[in-house]
């Protein structure tokens, strides 16, 4: 098979370069961890590694990331893991901030959320940005990194064409326009994208639900009024859809999502004229507008039954898809990274088991599980599959304008959340009954003002022993592991988000900033007993 | 005591999949009769005559 470009490139990122390994004489060489895909999973995965002093290569059939802006809203958790990667700033610049989204039935509106109702956050609750712009966020400061040591190698137009999966490493076939060439992995991680290559190579499965219903994305620059919110109509009175989905993205782009339904002619709604006819009546005969890119998709939720095969480790899309609504996908990729990078970390350095790899397996899945019934009752709402689910969903509509026990039911996406990881192995047990639930054992830590700066700065990368109104020692060594302490005082925000009604608390908190355990004091023996625990020694 | 039009289901979204779910497969009638049923057993179980008058005039003019 030629080695030609399956899309156009917006970027290009990671030009073909002639790699050492493919003039090598004896043998394949070996690479602790080859990722394969260039996306924004995989590319995010290389970034963690490499930051960790990790060897990583990187494989991609293409040089860059290709045209269309795809995923565009970023969550709040995104944001916090690429500001510790140190790439969450240039997204926060060029990005549109936004917290706030109504809905609207026909022509009124009936309901009005905001996703960031507290102070205190370095990160809004979302950005919009086009994908691609993310993606050459990363790739610039995977650069960035590079030129400071880290062992990162992008490798464009390295196609890989099979794997033999062995016991304890993989043997990968690679293209190139100068021909084939062999390496192996240690471990291979696949963020190859929904249709995952990789999982065909491997025979592995990918069930789930198929939604009956399509969508016509359209993007398109104008100058409009419009605020920086999210803006969804159900039966919208321009009849433009059976719903419509307006967003501002930078660069005066906005996205308009209307949905089609079922039985449609691709070719002829993917027509200019039509795609105006149905954007003149939503924005009216007076405004100029110029479209960017138009596509229609059609979705599906589903995941693969394990996440990690052996030596192979799949993540993002690979692993799971979901519809849209909720901005659930890129959203729980960069997650799975930020779960995958620490875990693979220790083990390869010896600190941790293999098995601690497993850990990865079931707390992601949990983690699709609920974004996957999330996305899923969404689009149960947005799409009804019935003529009584139409009846309700149209009643919720009527009651939500005047009572507020219905706008709860209103339905047009959960956003993305990161998932508590209730009652999974590596917690330990709660044992600050009175502290906030939100600060539970498996939960994510929630920013709060610490000092001039936040206190998701002062975590991350390593675990950390957070004192809350309790002095912890600057380093304890428990597990091979050297565990920095820091001590903060219990007051404001950090007061009302990790303390609640206790009087002081010490936190055990993971390099991905999810709570491992809590207690009322510094306890060393159960401290000690957690990091074991965490580590996947239990 | 007053008609509550306040949230006050724990989990909306999962309360919302059973309703949805009681009515899966059936027909339009089974789906009417089975809404008329769930009526009955809820206003017996609210028992307020007053509430309930509230309640039925609440639905009559939510009508869009």
């Amino acid at each position: 098979m030629p080695l030609d470009d399956r899309y156009q490139l917006a970027f290009k990122l990671y030009p073909y370069e002639r790699s050492a390994d493919q003039d090598a004489t004896g043998g394949p060489v070996r690479h602790p961890v080859v990722v394969m895909g260039g996306g924004p999973i995989g590319v995010a995965t290389a970034l963690d590694l490499g930051l960790q002093g990790i060897p990583v290569v990187l494989l991609d059939d293409h040089e860059g990331v290709g045209q269309g802006s795809r995923a565009i809203c970023f969550a709040k958790r995104t944001l916090e893991i690429a500001h510790r990667y140190g790439c969450g700033q240039p997204m926060i610049d060029k990005g549109v901030l936004w917290n706030v989204g109504k809905v609207f039935h026909d022509d009124r509106q009936i309901y009005e959320f905001n996703l960031l109702p507290e102070d205190g956050h370095r990160n809004p609750a979302f950005i919009n940005l086009q994908q691609p712009h993310f993606e050459r966020f990363l790739v610039e400061r995977v650069r960035e990194a590079q030129a400071q040591g880290a062992p990162i190698d992008l490798r464009g137009k390295n196609r890989v064409d099979t794997v033999d999966v062995k016991d304890d490493h993989v043997v990968i076939d690679i293209t190139t326009p100068d021909g084939p060439y062999q390496i192996e992995a240690d471990w291979l991680i696949g963020c190859d994208g929904a249709s995952s290559p990789l999982r065909k190579m491997m025979s592995l499965d990918f069930e789930g639900r198929v939604f009956e219903d399509n969508f016509l994305i359209a993007d398109i620059t104008m100058k409009a009024d419009f605020p920086t919110e999210r803006w969804f109509w159900f039966e919208p009175h321009f009849k433009s859809g059976d719903s419509a989905l307006l967003h501002k993205q930078p660069d005066g782009v906005w996205r308009i999502d209307f949905q089609l339904g079922w039985d449609i002619d691709r070719k002829e709604e993917l027509k200019e004229e039509n795609i105006r006819r149905r954007l003149d009546a939503m924005l009216g005969p007076d405004v100029d507008y110029d479209l960017v890119w138009t596509s229609i998709y059609t979705f599906q939720c589903r995941r693969m039954t394990q996440f990690r095969h052996g030596r192979v480790i799949f993540a993002g899309d690979a692993a799971h898809q979901v519809s849209p609504f909720g901005a659930r996908g890129a959203n729980s990729g960069i997650q799975d990274v930020d779960n995958l990078g620490w875990k693979l970390g220790l083990v390869l350095n010896g600190t941790a088991p293999e098995s601690l790899l497993d850990s990865y397996d079931v707390e992601r899945r949990h983690g699709a599980d609920e974004n996957i019934l999330n996305s899923s009752r969404s689009t149960d709402f947005i799409t009804p599959k019935s003529k009584i689910s139409h009846v309700f969903r149209n009643a919720v509509l009527d009651l939500a304008e005047h009572h507020a026990f219905a706008r709860p039911l209103v339905n047009s996406g959960r956003l993305s959340v990161p998932c508590v990881y209730d009652g999974l192995p590596l917690n330990s047990p709660d044992a600050l009954p009175d502290g906030p639930a939100r600060t539970r054992p498996g939960a994510p830590c929630p920013d709060a003002p610490l000092g001039d700066g936040f206190l998701l700065d002062h975590l991350g990368g390593d675990f950390v022993l957070l004192g809350v109104g309790v002095g912890v020692p600057d380093q304890i060594e428990a597990e091979g592991l050297a565990l920095r302490g820091l001590s903060v005082p219990a007051d404001g925000d950090i007061m009302d988000r990790y303390l609640g009604a206790a009087k002081g608390a010490v936190y055990l908190i993971r390099p991905d900033q999810h709570v491992a355990g809590r207690w009322p004091s510094f306890d060393e023996p159960a401290i000690a007993a957690a990091v074991s625990r965490a580590l996947g020694k239990d | 005591m007053a008609l509550n039009t306040d949230p006050n289901i724990p989990d909306p979204d999962g309360f919302y999949a059973e309703l949805l779910g009681a009515h899966e497969g059936l027909s339009d009638e089974a789906s009417t009769a089975l809404n008329a049923r769930l009526v009955l057993i809820l206003a017996n179980h609210i028992g307020d005559r007053a509430i309930l008058t509230e309640a039925f005039a609440a639905a009559s003019k939510s009508e869009a």
